[in-house]
């Protein structure tokens, strides 16, 4: 399973993602409509990468133990617990599973946040990042173009414009596009379609 | 790199299994895991290339020239194995020159392009060469032919190529517009370059830059510290 997902921090926070889902080595699709942004609380959302079968266990597990940890502390959590919640399982787990995680939300003490757990289990808090196979061939537009304190439009114009450019150059990422603006007044998602993405110039 | 691995050999079998006595890069070959670049532009081309040749993870040179001349007006982006472009492109270079003399007249770059295309198929095996051919004639203007690994040929308006090309595959979909200047083109491909350079291993040092038309070649260098800056470090 391939995918592209791509958050980028203003005041709120936007995530993107794009939908194939395909097995690896023989590119069949076995569906164009996967939404690969869950919502792991409120306010928090995760992008998945990866192995699906793999990420989604691990978001499933995630769910439950971040909502059990909410009703202890009284109150909501944080996005740095989300992250770490996976962290601990991708890090714990990194022989059996192939999954990576893009947690971007809202909480009331650090405001918007990003955090990536890659393959093996690293956690770290970026601005701005990108992930999955499409990612490779948007890495010289992303980092040209991101400035930042961008405002909400800016974002979700960089967001779909970032997801159009990989879907038009990975094979295994295309379909539609899901778009998430998290901001402290609640989450917003988005569906675009592919034909109603920006066209670039093609060859 | 290739002398110093036959002479360590010559010591005796047992040497090259000793991991720790020899560093692992007197035994990997030499490539050029690359970032170049080719841009059409009304009147001629700009190409461009970054300077690192490695040998595994050390760095054999780091203002390597990537862009080699085959003729007056043409040129070649090398990518892939240092030694297999550089002997393709003498090979090359010797062929058109001759034809040259033949026809009494200053070659096609398509003839260029078709002479590269020739090798790197018929030994597709055993090469593993990446090559932008781009030039000037009278006939067509500026032309950029792609010759990626496998020996197919394409011309385009634009190419990149190179292990750092991937990553700057959005950035010229989106920046790339038809009939640009020649400072526009000299532009893109510095910025292309640059980013390239930030997130590919393989590619780094300085950006060469070239352009070519009926008056002839221009050649710069950008260096480390007059590369464009990126916002997000």
């Amino acid at each position: 399973m391939e995918k592209r997902c791509l958050d980028a921090q203003f005041k709120g926070v936007s995530t993107g993602v794009s939908k194939y889902n395909a097995l690896n080595h023989h590119f069949y699709v076995s569906s164009k409509t996967i939404n690969k942004v869950i919502q792991v609380h409120d306010r928090i959302f995760c992008c998945m990468a990866g192995s699906l079968a793999d990420a989604q266990a691990v978001l499933k597990t995630a769910k439950f133990h971040l909502s059990f940890h909410s009703v202890q502390m009284e109150s909501s959590p944080q996005v740095i617990a989300a992250a770490s919640v996976l962290k601990e399982l991708c890090y714990k787990n990194k022989d059996e599973l192939q999954a990576g995680f893009i947690t971007a939300g809202w909480d009331r003490k650090k405001g918007p946040q990003i955090y990536v757990v890659s393959l093996g289990g690293m956690l770290i808090k970026q601005e701005v990042t990108i992930g999955g196979s499409g990612s490779t061939y948007i890495y010289g537009y992303v980092d040209a173009k991101y400035r930042p304190n961008m405002s909400r439009e800016e974002c979700l114009q960089f967001a779909t414009n970032a997801l159009a450019l990989a879907m038009g150059r990975d094979n295994v990422s295309g379909g539609v596009a899901h778009l998430v603006v998290i901001t402290e007044s609640g989450a917003e998602h988005t569906v675009v379609p592919g034909d109603k993405l920006p066209k670039f110039h093609d060859e | 790199m290739a002398a110093t691995a036959s002479m360590m050999q010559s010591f005796g079998p047992n040497l090259s299994a000793q991991n720790d006595l020899v560093p692992d890069w007197t035994r990997t070959e030499v490539s050029t895991g690359t970032t170049i670049m080719a841009v059409e532009y009304d009147g001629g081309v700009v190409i461009g290339a970054d300077s690192r040749t490695t040998t595994g993870a050390y760095i054999a040179n780091r203002v390597t020239d990537k862009l080699t001349p085959i003729h007056d007006r043409i040129f070649c982006c090398r990518s892939g194995s240092a030694a297999d472009t550089q002997a393709i492109a003498d090979v090359v270079a010797y062929q058109l020159g001759f034809h040259s003399i033949e026809l009494d007249e200053p070659p096609l770059v398509e003839t260029a392009a078709h002479l590269f295309k020739a090798s790197c198929y018929r030994y597709r095996e055993e090469l593993t060469a990446g090559i932008l051919v781009a030039g000037w004639d009278r006939r067509r203007g500026g032309q950029v032919y792609c010759v990626p690994i496998g020996g197919m040929l394409v011309r385009q308006p634009v190419s990149v190529g190179g292990s750092g090309s991937t990553y700057i595959y959005g950035f010229m979909d989106s920046n790339y517009k038809p009939s640009m200047s020649k400072e526009q083109c000299l532009e893109l491909t510095a910025t292309a370059l640059t980013l390239a350079m930030e997130r590919d291993g393989s590619s780094g040092g300085v950006v060469r830059l070239a352009s070519i038309s009926e008056d002839g070649v221009e050649r710069r260098v950008i260096l480390g510290n007059q590369l464009p800056k990126i916002s997000t470090h």
